[in-house]
């Protein structure tokens, strides 16, 4: 069964390279964060799949850290990059979002 | 190959439909609310029966403990940021899918 493991990473890996689509199209700032967030989440399963895959024990330390950092990525993105006030001042990476949500 | 080597292989393989899912629903869903939706809870349900497999694969109550914790760590992270996002772009004045 662990010998499979190496397989499943990679199929993960195709997962995020499907899930670029989403960065690339848009169109608010929030789903490309979004699509950053399955990232990590398909991050840390890869790194347990290959800790466990290749015997190499320490890489469940390197899965704690990513866990640790995902909560700060997109509480920084909320707080300094999209939070409700930058709308008004249009910050330039905002302006992908003006019209977004009218009908 | 021991009972708890299958059981803990099957729950590994039956958590990568659900991470392959929840990146069908963040390519296919209309608005970032329901995105949202689709990401904060299936991914972490992957991630979930994955550590837990490998936690009973490896047989070491030690290594179950920390993928837990893992797995806890990263529950916090996605419930952290699906309040936060969705509160957000509702401030923004992004409006629900339907309405």
């Amino acid at each position: 069964m662990t010998e499979l493991y190496p397989a499943v990473a990679v199929l993960l890996l195709i997962n995020i390279v499907v899930g670029m689509v989403r960065i690339l199209r848009g169109p608010t700032a929030a789903d490309r964060m979004l699509a950053a967030e399955m990232f990590a989440t398909s991050a840390v399963v890869i790194v347990l799949l290959m800790a466990f895959g290749t015997d190499n024990l320490t890489l469940i330390d390197v899965a704690l850290i990513f866990a640790l950092l995902a909560a700060l990525a997109s509480v920084t993105f909320v707080s300094r990059a999209w939070s409700a006030m930058t709308r008004s001042r249009a910050a330039p990476e905002c302006l992908d979002d003006e019209g977004e949500g009218k009908p | 190959m021991t009972a708890a080597q299958w059981i803990g292989g099957l729950l590994v393989l039956a958590g990568i439909p659900f991470l392959l899912l929840g990146t069908l629903g963040l390519l296919r869903f209309p608005d970032v609310y329901t995105r949202l939706h689709a990401l904060a809870k299936s991914d972490n349900v992957g991630l979930g029966l994955v550590c837990i497999g490998l936690g009973v694969q490896s047989g070491s109550l030690t290594l179950l403990l920390k993928l837990v914790l893992i797995w806890v760590l990263m529950l916090i992270a996605s419930a952290t940021a699906a309040g936060l996002i969705a509160r957000t772009a509702l401030a923004r004045g992004l409006r629900p899918w339907g309405t």
